[in-house]
C-alpha cells in the first residue's frame, strides 16, 4: 500500500511524516512522532482520551485520519506547556488531585483548554456538558470539574492584571517602561 | 485503500464515479471511520470531502440557508443567523455525541448514514431540508426524507453526493423544536425522538404544522395526519392528545436494550406534544 505523505504543524512546529491512508492521527501522533500523550481509550470517539486540537477545533484523534491533517495545526497535550512551564490548568490538576490512573488526564486538558479558550468562566454546568465527552473511571469528576474552576479563576485574575496595566494611565506606562529599563 | 481530498464536487463526483470497488465520501469520518476501524467496511477508496471549499460554509441565500456538506455541527451551533431561523433544526445537531464528535460530524453525514435514531434529521424533515445532489448525471435537489431508504441505506446512486442541505427562510410566526429521550442526558443514541415546527395564522391558530418522528421505524418519519391533528387549533388539551395519538399510531419500532416497542410509541406521543408546546412558543404563541 502507498503511504500518504503530510506536511503539518504539530504544537507550533513543522512536521513532515508519511501514514497509510487508513491509519488514523492518534497512530500517527503516538507511533510515528512520539507524541504518547494523547491516549487511546477505545478507539470509537466514546471516551476522549485521544483529544487533540485540529485548526483550533476539539476533535477525537482516534477519529481522524493521518492524512486529513496535511497542512493543518493540530496542538496535543505536549502543546499545553510553555517554556518548562506547566498550563495553570495542568497546576490545578495535580494541586486538586484531579487524577488517579492519569489515562484520561490528557484528553480532560485538552478538552478543558478549548473550552476556556471559548468561555473564560464556564459554570459548573458547562464545564460537565463540555466534558461529557471525556470519561474518567476513577476520579468521579468532581475533582476535576474543580480543578477547571481554580484554573479559569487563575486565569481570569491574570488576564485581569494584564488588562490592568494596559489601559493604565500614561504615566503607568511611563513608570512600567522605566521598570524594565 | 486510496485517499483523496479533492477541491471540487466535479472531481469528488469523477472519483467516485470511475472508481470500480466500493467509495465511501468522508465527511466528519464520526460513523465513517468507526466503521472502518472496526472492519465493517474495506474500501477501496476514501473521498475526503473537507477541502471543497462550496462545502464549508453556511451561506445564507435569497431563499433561505445553504449549508455546505463538509460544515461540522459545532460551527451550525455557531451561526446566530441560523439559530435564529431554526433554532430546533440547530439544537437537534448540536445534541450529536460530544464537542470532540461536533468539531467533526455533519448533519450530511448524519442523514446519510441513515440511522432510524439520526438526532438532525427529524428536524430537518420538518423544516422542509432539501439535499442538493450532485452526480455523473448531473444535479438534483431532493426532499431530505427521501434521502434515507432504510437503517444504512439510502436512495443515492453510484458516484453521487449531496454537496448540501438547503432550508427555506422560515414564513413569519414559524417556530420549531426537537426532542429526544435518552438515558443520559449527553452522549446517547435517541431511544425515540420527535421533530415539529408550526407557522401561526390569526390569534395564534397553528395554520401550517410538520410532525417527524425518530428511532420508532426503519427511517425517520414524517407524519402528516399528526401535524392535521394540531392546524386549526391553539395547541389546546384535545389538540395535543390527538397529535399524541397520530404520532402514536404512525409508530413501528423496534424492541432491543434500549427500549421496548410499547416504551418507544408511548414516548414519542409524549414527546411530540412537548415539542409542539416549545415551536408553538417560539412561534410566538401564548
Ligand atoms: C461518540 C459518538 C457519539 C455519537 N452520538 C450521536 C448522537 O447523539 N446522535 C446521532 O444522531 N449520531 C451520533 N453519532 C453518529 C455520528 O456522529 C453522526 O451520525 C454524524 O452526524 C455523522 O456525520 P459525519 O460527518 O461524521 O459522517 P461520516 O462518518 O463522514 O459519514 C457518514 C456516512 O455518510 C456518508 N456521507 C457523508 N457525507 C456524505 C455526502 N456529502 N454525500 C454522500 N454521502 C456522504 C459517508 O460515506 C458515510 O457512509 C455519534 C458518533 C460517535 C462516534
Ligand atoms: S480513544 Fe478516541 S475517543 Fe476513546
Ligand atoms: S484518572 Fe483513571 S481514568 Fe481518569
Amino acid at each position: 500500500m502507498a503511504g500518504v505523505h503530510v506536511s503539518t504543524t504539530i504544537n507550533g512546529d513543522p512536521v513532515e511524516f508519511v501514514c497509510q491512508p487508513g491509519e488514523v492521527l492518534l497512530d500517527v501522533l503516538r507511533n510515528r512522532i512520539g507524541l504518547t500523550g494523547a491516549k487511546e481509550g477505545c478507539g470509537t470517539g466514546d471516551c476522549g482520551a485521544c483529544s487533540v486540537t485540529v485548526d483550533g477545533r476539539l476533535v477525537c484523534a482516534c477519529l481522524v485520519l493521518g492524512a486529513e491533517v496535511e497542512g493543518r495545526s493540530v496542538t496535543t497535550v505536549e502543546g499545553l506547556a510553555s517554556g518548562g512551564e506547566l498550563h495553570p490548568l495542568q497546576r490545578k490538576f495535580i494541586e486538586h488531585a484531579a487524577l488517579q490512573c492519569g489515562i484520561c488526564t490528557p484528553g480532560f486538558l485538552v478538552a478543558a483548554k478549548a473550552l476556556l479558550d471559548r468561555n473564560a468562566s464556564p459554570s459548573e454546568e458547562e464545564i460537565r456538558y463540555a466534558l461529557a465527552g471525556n470519561l474518567c473511571r476513577c476520579t468521579g469528576y468532581d475533582k476535576i470539574v474543580r480543578a477547571v474552576q481554580a484554573a479559569a479563576s487563575e486565569l481570569a485574575t491574570d488576564a485581569t492584571r494584564k488588562s490592568g496595566k494596559a489601559s493604565g494611565s500614561k504615566s503607568g506606562r511611563k513608570s512600567t517602561k522605566k521598570q524594565v529599563a | 485503500m486510496k485517499y483523496e481530498a479533492p477541491t471540487s464536487t466535479k472531481d469528488a463526483v469523477a472519483l467516485l464515479a470511475k472508481n470500480k470497488g466500493s467509495a465511501y465520501v468522508l465527511a466528519g469520518g464520526s460513523d465513517l471511520l468507526v466503521r472502518l476501524k472496526g472492519g465493517f467496511i474495506e474500501p477501496d477508496l476514501i473521498v475526503d470531502i473537507k477541502r471543497i471549499g462550496a462545502m464549508q460554509e453556511i451561506k445564507k441565500t435569497a431563499s433561505g440557508f445553504r449549508i455546505g456538506a463538509a460544515v461540522p455541527c459545532v460551527a451550525m451551533g455557531e451561526s446566530q443567523a441560523l439559530n435564529k431561523a431554526w433554532p430546533g433544526v440547530v439544537e437537534a445537531a448540536k445534541l450529536i455525541g460530544s464537542d470532540q464528535v461536533q468539531g467533526r460530524c455533519t448533519v450530511t453525514g448524519n442523514l446519510c448514514n441513515a440511522s432510524p435514531a439520526a438526532d438532525s434529521v427529524p428536524a430537518l424533515v420538518t423544516a422542509r431540508a432539501k439535499a442538493v445532489v450532485v452526480g455523473p448525471k448531473g444535479r438534483r435537489t431532493v426532499a431530505v426524507e427521501k434521502i434515507p431508504a432504510g437503517p444504512g441505506r439510502t436512495t443515492l446512486t453510484k458516484g453521487e453526493l449531496i454537496e448540501a442541505i438547503t432550508l427555506p427562510a422560515p414564513k413569519p410566526k414559524t417556530g420549531d423544536a426537537y426532542l429526544r429521550f435518552t438515558p443520559r442526558t449527553e452522549m446517547d443514541i435517541a431511544v425515540c425522538s420527535a421533530a415539529v415546527s408550526v407557522t401561526l395564522g390569526k390569534g395564534g391558530v397553528v395554520e401550517e404544522a410538520r410532525v417527524a418522528l425518530g428511532a420508532v421505524a426503519p427511517t425517520v418519519v414524517l407524519v402528516p395526519a399528526a401535524a392535521k391533528a394540531i392546524i386549526g387549533t391553539k395547541l389546546d388539551a384535545a389538540a395535543l392528545d390527538a397529535l399524541a395519538a397520530a404520532c402514536r399510531a404512525a409508530c413501528s419500532p423496534i424492541d432491543d436494550k434500549r427500549g421496548t416497542v410499547e416504551f418507544r410509541t408511548d414516548v414519542a406521543g409524549v414527546l411530540a406534544k412537548r415539542a409542539a408546546k416549545v415551536a408553538y412558543q417560539r412561534a410566538g404563541g401564548k
